[in-house]
């Protein structure tokens, strides 16, 4: 029987902005170039060159601080983190050491399958850096050898530090997926991890209760973790590692070094990494080379009033507005602003939000998945849906009836009246309609017994026989005229 | 006419004038060369012929009726910590020995722009750390007052440059008197301006937030036309200020009217020699003479200035020499050289059963590292290297690099308070004239003491000019520093030129051997 | 304050020197001497003082995000001590 404990997780995620050039310098950071073909004096760290800051990654920056409710500084300097490596030319990566430009910002994880309580997730702080290059080992044979890349040397960095607030893997792996939304709703970066642009390294240990005494058991930080759930499996982990560590040997925060391990997502491990004592004294001081940013009040205003709707705002509003449930507010707001824009349209439109959501959900979605498009690249328009779900809704199509319809439109890019037309399907007028009507109730006493015995339901196997007459009909009419009929015998 | 002893104006009316073409100008100064710099050792690299190209291409466009800029045909001899693209830049160092950079710095380009012939790279202490010109890898250049005393430095091989008649104008890097101190020393005339005045990019850093890059010349007159060409913002270093460059060669001239000096007691306190303490009395005496009022100003933290110097710049140093390391430029180690003897190192460790000394042993990166910086870099080199590196580590921050920048202020405020009584503070630029070679090289602190009234300039980010003002009982050179509020160059300058036209110390010209 | 031979030996790690038996000796002696001078900095009063980073008082420097063209490889790796045709190289460096 394991003590009780509580397990205590922060992260450090590092988002690359959304800019065309490098942070200090003209070089493209477009992914993908053959290797140090996009370096250049500045980014190659030669002597002499200088640094000179990019505009548009400070604005990128300060738009996120204000969409995490960051207290933005007015006054923000660069710092110089000296160490040494390979992939870092100048020995020294321009950073933000004790004036960062924003901190103490928080946000809000929930939990759309409700297993866990929505919780606050504070920040310590955002700030701005540049990446270094890369590292690659050289496996050719009879060579101990790395090949350095600096293609990414220089690429502007975002770092975002939480409090050590999080308290489940779970809840690192739904902060981190509510993180990237708000990152990918303000345009400040693709967050793709495939190509690094989004990197998460954390720190976890555990708080151990010893019959009321609360022991912190020594921090570790995992390292090496590509994507979202390798987060949450190497945490879920870790936790179970530093739990037997502890009851083995009983240490304690500040008894040993803070430890790096490296997760091993194939092999469901971590490991130790190899960490001298020294590389950490990174003798921070700020860059003589760099001036100062000074932000006016007004201007930090300006960039909180453009942050715009953020995720959880939209959701909040699709349930107040469309009445929509947690789960489907959630699943068309994770799609995307250009979704939660389709939808506002189709809702508004069509008057029925959870019409325009199951549609959207159902339909649109699974074809977005299936054609592996986006919404911009939909062929019909939110407009021409609303038009379709009109008819749904009036009854002169059914849903499958509409299906077709709706695929008709995908296919060809018609109206609902060309899609219509081309299948087909046109109104049968109401004397057709009770002849047919009249056929079926001579044709089936049995569900006419059931029906008069007061089983309503029971006229749905009419429906389906006049529906195999007549594609064209509309159900509900059919419905209702062999309800009337029956009662009338 | 003796060409090496024109002035820069000079040569170049007589250059737009026709009287003189651009190539005879550079031939005539390159003979100089030839036949001096053996045993001076001023010049680093001269490449005759991509020195008379440049003089060509000058005549070619004065011949087709081109316009010629302001420093037309004339040469300058630029330190060798100055990129120049295509062409080596070593910095006086074996770490640079193989670096040819890709571009040039920015005052390379001004001196282009303006058809000036860049004659030459100029001997340096390496990475520009010294005073004297000795810590050079590539030989001690010497003074051409006496060929047995040091020039002054870092920029002495530029100071000699002038001095000899090599080039009339030649440019040199300040960080804590480095063109001053070398002007003094080898009597020539030598500016270091405000920060922020001229670009810094394409100059191999020493202490970023000192460094300024400056002229030399053998006139007040001479430096204005050097400094109205290089000076201005530079979209490219920001820390290069964004104010109007005034035309300093026409302003020159004009005698300033009302002038007050201050003197500081500090100055002339223990340390300073008789000589010259004696020939900046005499030289304030000749200032009153031309109608100035002096006071006496109180500069209180001064004192603290060598100290805080040797923090901050040491500081800087280690972080901007750190790029330095055998990966991405420059020289390395013998790699086969390093790896085995790593292996030996491992092997021995592993025979003694040493756990400990083989989990220490450096990794073949950091060994690349250590011993690539360890034969790249001389003593004095490693020596700041090292200071820097302590003072900035865990625990020493705010005693050392935190305090220094706060007494910064303080001295910067001094000044601030001093220039609000006093257009200009008049002193000396060194507290001796020009000791011998190797005098001081095994006394670190005394050598460093030498900047003792120059680095304050740098640390307040002031301009100061150094101009001849007499001569010691050895017949060499002495120095008289003025130094004037941010941006005030003009009033240097025009001072500076009010002093030689009443004086004639400038004029005077060191016989070579 | 006076150096150690063994700060002065952690240094010369930190700031990767490699420095032989007789030059830790004069470095930590030398060391100490400067060290020592400019300890006369702790007798100045800075309570409340700024520290000065930067002279000049120039703030929000900023370029336009626009790519510039970038060196071509051969003209960036031509300097390397040791490179192939793509890249730089280094001994091994994973696991540092």
């Amino acid at each position: 029987m394991s003590k009780p404990h509580e397990v205590i997780i922060g992260l450090e995620i590092h988002v690359q902005l959304a800019t065309r050039s490098k942070l200090f310098c003209g070089c493209s950071t477009q992914f993908g170039a053959e290797p140090n073909t996009q370096t250049c004096p500045v980014c190659i760290g030669m002597p002499g060159t200088l640094p000179v800051m990019n505009r548009r990654a400070y604005e990128l920056a300060v738009r996120t601080a204000a969409a995490l409710d960051c207290e933005i500084a007015e006054f923000t300097k660069w710092d110089r983190k000296n160490y040494y490596y390979p992939d870092l030319p100048k020995a020294y990566q321009i950073s933000q050491y004790d004036l960062p430009f924003s901190e103490n910002g928080g946000l809000l994880v929930h939990d759309p399958k409700q297993q866990i309580e929505p919780r606050f997730i504070r920040l310590i702080r955002v700030h701005l850096e540049e990446d270094a290059g890369k590292s690659m080992h050289d496996e050719a044979a009879g060579r101990d050898d790395s090949r350095i890349d600096l293609n990414r040397a220089g690429t502007p960095l975002m770092e975002v530090v939480t409090q050590p607030d999080i308290r489940t893997p779970l809840e690192a792996r739904l902060f981190l997926t509510e993180l990237k939304l708000v990152l990918t709703y303000l345009g400040v970066s693709d967050c793709n991890m495939q190509e690094g642009s989004l990197r998460v390294d954390a720190n976890i240990n555990l708080h151990v209760d010893e019959g009321g005494e609360t022991v912190a058991t020594p921090i570790v930080e995992v390292k090496n973790l590509n994507s979202f759930r390798a987060v949450e499996r190497a945490l879920e982990y870790e936790a179970v590692r530093q739990l037997d560590v502890y009851e083995e040997t009983g240490q304690r925060i500040g008894d040993v070094p803070k430890q790096t391990r490296g997760w091993d997502d194939a092999a469901g491990v971590s490991r130790a990494m190899r960490h001298k004592e020294e590389s950490s004294d990174y003798r921070y001081f700020p860059d003589p080379d760099l001036v100062p940013v000074r932000i006016t009040a007004e201007q930090i205003a300006a960039a909180r009033a453009a942050v715009g709707e953020r995720p959880a705002e939209l959701r909040a509003r699709l349930e107040r507005e469309f009445g929509l449930g947690g789960y489907d507010s959630d699943v068309i707001v994770n799609g995307g602003r250009e979704l939660v824009d389709y939808f506002l349209e189709l809702a508004e439109r069509a008057g029925d939000g959870k019409l325009a959501s199951n549609w959207l959900q159902q339909d649109v979605m699974r074809a977005l998945n299936d054609r592996a498009i986006t919404i911009g690249e939909y062929p019909v328009s939110a407009a021409a849906l609303a038009e379709l779900l009109a008819k749904v809704k009036g009854g002169e199509l059914d849903r499958n009836r509409g299906r077709d319809v709706l695929a008709d439109m995908e296919a060809h890019g018609r109206g609902v009246e060309a899609a219509m037309a081309s299948l087909g399907i046109e109104s049968v007028d109401d004397d057709a309609l009770v002849a047919l009507c009249r056929e079926l109730i001579a044709a089936n006493p049995a569900i006419v017994a059931d029906v008069q015995a007061g089983k309503a339901k029971a006229a749905g196997a009419l429906i389906g026989q006049a529906r195999q007459k007549n594609p064209n009909v509309n159900p509900g009419e059919v419905r209702r005229i062999c309800l009337e009929l029956i009662e009338a015998m | 006419m003796f060409i090496p002893h024109e002035s820069a104006t000079d040569l170049v009316a007589l250059i737009h004038s026709g009287d003189l073409t651009a190539v005879e100008v550079t031939t005539a100064l390159l003979e100089r060369i030839e036949r001096h710099d053996a045993s001076l050792q001023a010049m680093l690299r001269v490449d005759n012929q991509a020195a008379l190209a440049q003089a060509e291409a000058i005549d070619a466009r004065r011949r087709r009726g081109e316009p010629l800029g302001s420093l037309a045909g004339v040469p300058v001899a630029v330190k060798d910590n100055m990129c120049t693209r295509g062409e080596a830049t070593t910095c006086a160092s074996r770490m640079l020995e193989p670096f040819v950079p890709p571009y040039d710095a920015t005052v390379i380009g001004r001196l282009r722009e303006a058809g000036a012939v860049v004659i030459g790279k100029t001997n340096l202490d390496e990475f520009a750390m010294g005073s004297t010109t000795e810590n050079s890898a590539f030989g001690v250049t010497r003074n051409p007052w006496d060929p047995e005393r040091v020039p002054g430095g870092s920029s002495g091989g530029s100071a000699a440059s002038v001095a000899a008649g090599f080039a009339p104008l030649a440019l040199g890097s300040d960080t804590g008197g480095s063109i001053r101190a070398p002007a003094a020393l080898c009597g020539v005339t030598g500016m270091k301006p405000t920060y922020g005045r001229v670009s810094r990019y394409g100059l191999v850093a020493f202490a970023s937030s000192l460094d300024q890059i400056g002229p030399f010349g053998r006139s007040a007159a001479d430096v204005a036309v050097l400094l109205e060409t290089i000076a201005g913002h530079d979209p490219a270093d920001t820390t290069s200020v964004d104010v109007p460059v005034p035309r300093y060669s026409e302003s020159v001239s004009r005698p300033l009217e009302n002038l007050r000096i201050g003197w500081v007691k500090e100055h002339f306190g223990a340390g300073i020699g008789d000589d010259v303490a004696a020939a900046v009395r005499e030289a304030i005496r000749t200032y009153e003479s031309l109608g100035a009022s002096v006071r006496e100003v109180s500069l209180p933290h001064a004192k603290y200035s060598i100290a805080v110097y040797y923090v901050i710049a040491p500081c800087e140093a280690s972080s901007n020499l750190a790029r330095f390391d055998g990966v991405h430029y420059g020289m390395r180690t013998d790699e086969a050289v390093m790896r085995a003897e790593l292996d030996d190192e491992r092997a021995r460790l592993e025979k003694a059963g040493d756990e400990r000394g083989l989990a220490d042993m450096d990794t073949a990166m950091v060994r690349l590292y250590r011993k690539t910086r360890a034969e790249g870099f001389g003593p004095e080199v490693k020596r700041r290297i090292m200071l820097g590196t302590y003072a900035l580590s865990s625990g020493y921050y705010d005693a050392y690099y935190k305090r220094a920048l706060q007494v910064r202020r303080l001295i910067r405020e001094d000044y601030d308070r001093a220039f609000a009584e006093v257009d200009m503070i008049v002193g000396p630029v060194t507290p001796t004239t020009a000791f011998r070679l190797g005098e001081r090289v095994d006394d670190p602190l005394s050598m460093y003491l030498f900047d003792l009234y120059t680095c304050g300039a740098n640390l307040a980010g002031l301009p100061g000019i150094s101009l001849p003002c007499g001569f010691d009982g050895q017949g060499l050179p002495i120095g008289l520093q003025l130094q004037a509020a941010p941006f005030e160059e003009e009033k240097l300058l025009r001072a500076a030129h009010m002093y030689q036209t009443a004086t004639d110390w400038h004029t005077r010209r060191p016989e070579l051997a | 304050m006076s150096l150690t031979r063994e700060e002065v030996e952690k240094v010369s790690l930190l700031a990767r020197l490699r420095l032989s038996e007789a030059e830790l000796d004069q470095m930590t002696r030398q060391l100490g001497t400067i060290v020592e001078y400019v300890e006369l900095i702790a007798e100045v009063d800075t309570t409340g003082v700024e520290p000065m980073a930067h002279v000049a008082d120039v703030a929000n420097v900023f370029r336009d995000d626009e790519v510039r063209p970038s060196l071509p490889r051969d003209e960036a790796l031509r300097g390397a001590p040791n490179h192939d045709d793509e890249c730089y190289r280094v001994p091994a460096v994973m696991g540092d």
